[in-house]
């Protein structure tokens, strides 16, 4: 009887100390650096990757252009602002002439005066040769003097080049009034092409040098993106392939191509740059200096095997991943082919499809890591 | 033979167990404590081992990128590339600030690494979901400790990332979690000024006579352009191959380049005996002041659990007993008491405590060891005072009283 009671003591003592000696040999052994590192497996897969290309680009065109006068001067008038549309040949706005146009009044008058001249000139001729004629006769007829004929004759010459000289006064007072005149066209700002005006830099009124864009218009046809791809992501970068572009404003996709590769490269920013124009301009008009996404898609490669990026993991010198043989783990460095942006990667040589590596893991492994495989590594502890 | 201890503790075991579970969490909390020390530390040394590195250009004569700013010229790499031993060289910056996520933000040390591929150093060199970066803009691999999720949109100054990766363990040498995006962003983000403050600068440049000169059609549009750009990184992270050592490469790059260079050796030493040496220090003392007071109290305890058996032990003492034997009645039940507190104590600090704290706790095997071994000891140094107390009972005191 009386041992009975010390019996359930005892057993109701090894009931509580058990567990807890249970539970500490479990937290020693199953938490902290000894614990082993939850991994997820995955296993190399065949699979045909379509590589792409990523980069960004602002929205620029092809074609556009300043206008402003050739010489100095001030804007007398402008007719356009900006966002109007254009036709090639518009009169967008003017310079002041200044004095010109009293400089072609007078000049017109001095071609009144230098044809009046010049009919001064013929008569003077038709009299001269009237003259001559007559004292040549009469020299004929013995009833002048032949020092009096020769007079007449040389009047007759002088009466000539008079009329030669008025007809050169006529011509050079037209080919100055002509320029005066084209001068006075020259002032006015006239659009180039079809187009859109961008800016209006000045105002009626604002002086400006030659050369000083007033306004400037674009070719909204020529739209295109400016892109520019990190040197390291832009291998088999080339003209006409195929590009999706998102517009900053707009999450909707564009199709659009690839126009061209740029020969220069950024040699400061290690970048390629490559201009990419839409299949079909966008409604209304991207503005001009947004920012891109453009995803090049390249052609797509054959099956091969294929492994996850996160897989890949930088030991010892060396790119490889964790692969799991019989149980253990070891090291396989890999060489790694072509990549797509969904995160995939083609191994060329080192791993095998099917063979079975680590994807995630909690910490960094070696290959004496004890691992634990699990599905998700979301909301595991070390 | 009977074992006097294991019959006393019989015959109250739920008291004796119970103060062995209070004991337990009062050496949780040490155990605790020193995790939260060595987690300090190793927040430090985790921020090296992640970027890879075996050393670290920075700006001459600071102690950048971790404990000072640093800032290099981002072509820089390629002069070091060329040096003799240089196996890999990365471009890196690192800029703690809030990060905006829809409502909240988080404090993040944004790290910009490099484009490339996996294995880079200064990449996340392992991940817990998700994929490392494949985009050279706008996507971002962050630690799990930040709580976002695969596919939400972050903000980082003015522009959006999609967060495509998550790792862990990727901290700050102040335990805030990075979050990685591409060098070119965070180039940006690190220097680009809100909206409002380029606007104002615009202002301030076109309205300076010196840059906007009539006669000089698109100087003003070349300054502001000059003004809005950034070529500037924080550090070169340097690997170098099996052959040249750290020490000769870092001369190498030192005298040639005229750069600061650290090698890991040296990064730690500024790291953990610069960067976090006061709070390390703090933390240090107070499980100094910790350990103490627990010594006392276990100490307490102990003598309180003895002199509540005085009666007992004088009963023992009349009928003969040796005093060997009720020394060692006391001792070993002061060590059970210690093993229970520490197995207690072990579970809740591992268990319980650690998970909760919101940055690193590392509860270190040997310190596991080393906190046993200094508990037995207390223990059977305040059993020795007890044992003194009750050896110098008189046996009187069985039947008076």
């Amino acid at each position: 009887m009386k041992r009975f009671p010390l019996q359930t003591r005892t057993l109701a003592l090894v009931v509580v100390l058990l567990p807890l000696l249970a539970l500490f040999i479990y937290v020693s052994l199953r938490s902290g650096p000894l614990a082993p590192v939850p991994v997820t497996l995955t296993q190399v897969s065949s699979r045909a990757i379509s590589p792409a290309l990523f980069g960004i680009g602002t929205v620029d065109v092809r074609y556009s252009y300043k206008i402003g006068p050739t010489v100095a001067g001030r804007i007398a008038f402008l007719n356009v602002h900006v966002g109007d549309q254009v036709k090639a040949g518009q009169i967008l706005g003017g310079m002041d002439p200044v004095d010109l146009d009293e400089r072609i009044r007078a000049q017109q008058s001095a071609q009144k005066r230098a044809v009046a001249q010049l009919d001064e000139a013929q008569a003077r001729l038709d009299y001269a040769q009237t003259q001559a004629q007559r004292y040549a006769d009469l020299l004929g007829a013995k009833s002048t003097s032949e020092e009096i004929v020769a007079t007449k004759k040389f009047e007759l010459q002088i009466a000539r080049t008079t009329l030669s000289a008025a007809h050169s006064a006529v011509a050079q007072i037209d080919a100055e009034l002509a320029a005066l005149k084209e001068q006075r066209n020259n002032l006015a700002l006239v659009a180039a092409v079809d187009g859109l005006i961008t800016a209006r830099n000045a105002d009626p009124g604002t002086t400006i040098v030659a050369g000083q864009a007033v306004l400037e218009m674009i070719n909204p046809q020529s739209l295109w993106i400016d892109v520019r791809f990190d040197q390291t992501h832009a291998q088999g970068l080339k003209a006409d392939l195929a590009a999706q572009i998102v517009l900053r404003s707009q999450q909707s996709r564009h199709p659009g191509r690839v126009l061209r590769v740029e020969p220069l490269a950024d040699a400061v920013t290690e970048e390629m740059l490559a201009k990419v124009v839409f299949d079909q301009i966008p409604a209304p008009l991207p503005a001009i200096g947004e920012l891109t996404e453009v995803t090049v898609m390249l052609p797509e490669l054959p099956a091969g095997p294929v492994i996850p990026n996160a897989a890949i993991k930088h030991v010892g010198g060396k790119l490889g991943v964790w692969q799991r043989q019989n149980g253990e783990l070891h090291f396989a460095a890999v060489t790694l082919g072509a990549s797509d942006l969904d995160g995939y990667v083609q191994v060329l040589d080192g791993v095998d499809i099917g063979a079975e590596i680590i994807v995630y893991s909690t910490k960094a492994l070696s290959a004496s890591s004890r691992i634990h495989v699990v599905d998700s590594l979301l909301g595991a502890k070390s | 033979m009977i074992s006097l201890a294991g019959r006393d503790i019989m015959h109250a075991w739920g008291k004796f167990v119970f103060t062995g579970l209070g004991l337990g969490l009062l050496i949780g909390v040490t155990l605790s404590m020193a995790g939260i020390y060595r987690g300090l530390v190793d927040d430090g040394k985790a921020l090296l081992d992640n970027s890879g590195a075996d050393l670290w250009v920075v700006q001459q004569n600071t102690l950048g990128p971790y404990a000072e700013s640093s800032s290099i010229y981002d072509d820089l790499w390629r002069g070091i590339r060329n040096m003799p031993g240089v196996e890999r060289v990365a471009n890196v910056t690192y800029l703690t600030m809030q990060v905006r996520q829809g409502e909240r933000d988080v404090r993040a040390m944004v790290t910009g690494i490099t484009a490339g591929a996996a294995g880079t150093p200064g990449w996340p060199p392992y991940l817990v979901a998700g994929r490392q970066i494949t985009r050279g803009h706008y996507e971002a691999v962050a630690d799990v400790a930040t709580g976002f999720k695969i596919g939400d949109s972050i903000q980082i100054r003015r522009n959006h990332y999609s967060v495509v990766g998550l790792t862990r363990r990727m901290v700050s040498s102040g335990g805030d979690p990075m979050v990685f995006i591409p060098l070119k962003d965070a180039q940006e983000a690190q220097f680009l000024k809100d909206n409002d403050a380029i606007l104002q600068q615009r202002r301030r440049t076109s309205a300076n006579p010196a840059f906007n000169r009539p006669q000089v059609p698109g100087l003003l549009e070349a300054v502001i352009a000059s003004q809005s750009t950034n070529t500037y990184v924080n550090a070169v992270l340097v690997q170098i191959d099996s052959i040249h050592s750290a020490d000769e490469v870092a001369e190498a790059i030192r005298r040639w380049k005229r750069l600061t260079v650290y090698t890991r050796s040296q990064m730690e030493e500024i790291l953990i005996g610069k960067l976090i040496a006061t709070s390390a220090k703090q933390i240090g003392m107070f499980l100094v002041i910790l350990s103490i007071v627990s010594a006392a109290i276990v100490a307490f305890i102990i003598y309180t659990l003895t002199l509540g058996k005085i009666r007992e032990i004088a009963v023992l003492k009349l009928i003969g007993t040796k005093n060997r034997t009720i020394a060692g009645l006391i001792m070993q039940q002061a060590i059970a008491l210690g093993l229970i507190g520490f197995i207690v104590g072990k579970i809740t600090a591992t268990l319980l405590m650690a998970p909760i704290f919101p940055k690193y706790v590392l509860l270190e095997p040997l310190d596991s060891v080393f906190g046993l071994f200094a508990v037995i000891i207390i223990c059977i140094f305040s059993s020795i005072i007890a044992i003194r107390a009750a050896l110098k009972v008189d046996p009187a005191e069985a039947v008076g009283g």
